[in-house]
């Protein structure tokens, strides 16, 4: 056990926890955005885009996986455009991770969020125009502290996505030890490789670690909305 | 009228469900009744098990033409994809009765499978190191092993892309590489010629993609993901229009020639009608018409 400890590289630790950040950040102003977008969209336009939005919810990764290649590969027209033009290459790196678990992680973030936003009471916005406020500080210090539970858990299923998103990242950035080998891409390596141990051990350290932040942030979030109250 | 709308419409769809999965387990059953009569055959006297074994495999050529329906599961390396492929129409039209399975991957991930209990009839692999671990395991039956082609490795790039790359040796040239991981074939090969041509450190400090097998390799390339690539001569073939190969594998730096052995995998949950099938294919794999498929998609029959 504690020889596993002392040789094993721990570059897919580093690797998972900066994409799973990286990739919650990006959903959760993107998921709250398109959230906005679909509140204040007419009928037929707002199915559409719910539509586009869950999609890659309801597809298996590996299909998000397949449209990300077709898009930024370098055979592809808009890949080789990127890299000829400004140097830019997506596939085999740790933006491609990024991009693969965002685009996985979005529709979470938008689902909760926008059933959140349905939650909220129209009168407030209206009373808030009355007063005179802007529609931005309306949206940031009324809407979004109103939706912030909904907001909240969004943001943690959007993490938890993120950390575990494997089919679309091995698909889009490849398997680089250092750059972009996540934690789950190295369980499915060593696993394939024979080496149980290995992939064991990265195991409990995915479970430990995504445990402590799941936790963690419920902590946060269940401080900020004090008007839940406990079923007793 | 909406409820009963609703109520039609589920008596509806369980009742297509419910002949959708009768019709699909109709063949299975039929081959479990069949499978289960002849274990319990087979278990009651097997010191005449090897006698009757024998017999039934005479008559085994003759008794796949007529005989009952048979499922083979094939594990095949990765680059054996496209040709098993070809031999699976061919062998459908001489016995039609027998359905063949691929699983195709890496060798190393087939072999792991193996010893973890996957039923397999047939293992066919890119390299004896896998085939060697199976027999000292006791997952392959006794002679039944043949070590049938032989493989290249070469260095690939994709067709018409600019690389300053000429060959094994100064594979640090490029600004990535994909290659298959140390448990497969192909990429233990690759790094068995780095180390004989004594760069294996710095190829190991590139930007290195590990491909779980060596199809992932091929299309990574092809997709100019990255720059180079090892694999076999036969996927270079097999994508002429994707990529280009820019150097075989310099003489002498393989220990030995690249072998893929195929051989029969101890199957405990075969009948006998599976096991007859099981060698009536494997000798059919080495029939004339079917070494010369093999040396259409640039595989050579390896002779001792």
């Amino acid at each position: 056990m504690m020889d596993i400890i002392k040789n094993i590289n721990w570059s897919p630790l580093f690797v998972s926890l900066k994409t799973g950040a990286a990739a919650t950040i990006i959903a959760f102003f993107l998921g709250i955005f398109a959230a906005r977008l679909v509140m204040r969209a007419g009928k037929k336009t707002k199915w559409i885009l719910d539509g586009i939005l869950t999609l890659p919810l309801v597809l298996p990764p590996t299909v998000a996986g397949f449209f990300l290649l077709l898009l930024f590969g370098l055979r592809r027209p808009f890949g080789s455009m990127l890299y000829e033009k400004f140097d830019i290459k997506i596939v085999q790196t740790w933006p491609g991770c990024v991009i693969a678990a965002c685009v996985i992680a979005l529709p979470l973030m938008y689902r909760n969020t926008r059933a959140a936003f349905e939650q909220v009471d129209v009168n407030m916005i209206y009373a808030a125009r009355t007063l005179g406020m802007s529609e931005r500080k309306i949206f940031w210090k009324i809407i979004v502290p109103i939706a912030s539970p909904g907001i909240a858990s969004g943001t943690v299923l959007a993490f938890a996505r993120a950390m575990g998103e494997y089919g679309a990242t091995s698909m889009l950035a490849g398997n680089i030890l250092g750059k972009t080998q996540t934690i789950a891409v190295a369980i499915a390596s060593q696993a394939a490789a024979g080496n149980y141990d290995v992939a064991g051990f990265w195991v409990v350290v995915i479970v430990l670690v995504s445990f402590t932040i799941v936790a963690a942030l419920n902590i946060v979030s269940g401080s900020t909305s004090k008007n839940i109250r406990r079923w007793e | 009228m909406k409820k009963r709308l609703l109520i039609y419409l589920t008596i509806v769809s369980l009742a297509i469900a419910t002949i959708l999965t009768g019709c699909g387990s109709g063949n299975a059953s039929n081959t479990t009744a069949v499978e289960s009569t002849e274990a319990t055959k087979l278990a009651i006297e097997p010191e005449l098990k090897s006698e009757i074994e024998s017999a039934a495999k005479k008559e085994a050529a003759q008794e796949q033409t007529e005989g009952e329906e048979a499922e083979l599961t094939i594990f095949i390396a990765a680059s054996l994809t496209n040709v098993m492929e070809e031999i699976q129409s061919m062998y459908a039209e001489i016995a039609p009765n027998v359905t063949l399975t691929f699983n195709a991957d890496s060798s190393g991930t087939l072999q792991t499978q193996i010893e973890e209990g996957a039923a397999c009839d047939i293992f066919f692999s890119a390299a004896t190191k896998q085939m060697t671990a199976l027999e000292e395991g006791g997952y392959v039956v006794d002679n039944t092993v043949v070590n049938l082609l032989e493989n290249q490795v070469v260095l690939i790039k994709a067709a018409g892309a600019k690389t300053t790359v000429t060959g094994f040796e100064d594979i640090t040239n490029a600004s990535s590489l994909t290659m298959g991981g140390e448990d497969t074939p192909a990429g233990a090969y690759a790094r068995e010629i780095f180390t004989s041509l004594g760069n294996i450190d710095d190829v190991l400090a590139m930007e290195i993609n590990e491909g779980a097998n060596v199809m992932t390799v091929l299309t990574a390339v092809s997709e100019m993901s990255n720059e180079v690539g090892v694999v076999y001569a036969t996927d270079a073939a097999s994508m002429p229009d994707a990529v280009e190969i820019i150097a075989a594998a310099p003489a002498g730096t393989l220990e030995k020639p690249v072998i893929y052995p195929v051989g029969q995998i101890v199957n405990q949950e075969a009948s006998q009608v599976r096991l007859d099938a099981t060698t009536a294919f494997l000798e059919y794999l080495i029939t004339d018409e079917v070494l010369k498929v093999f040396k259409n998609y640039g595989f050579s029959i390896y002779a001792e």
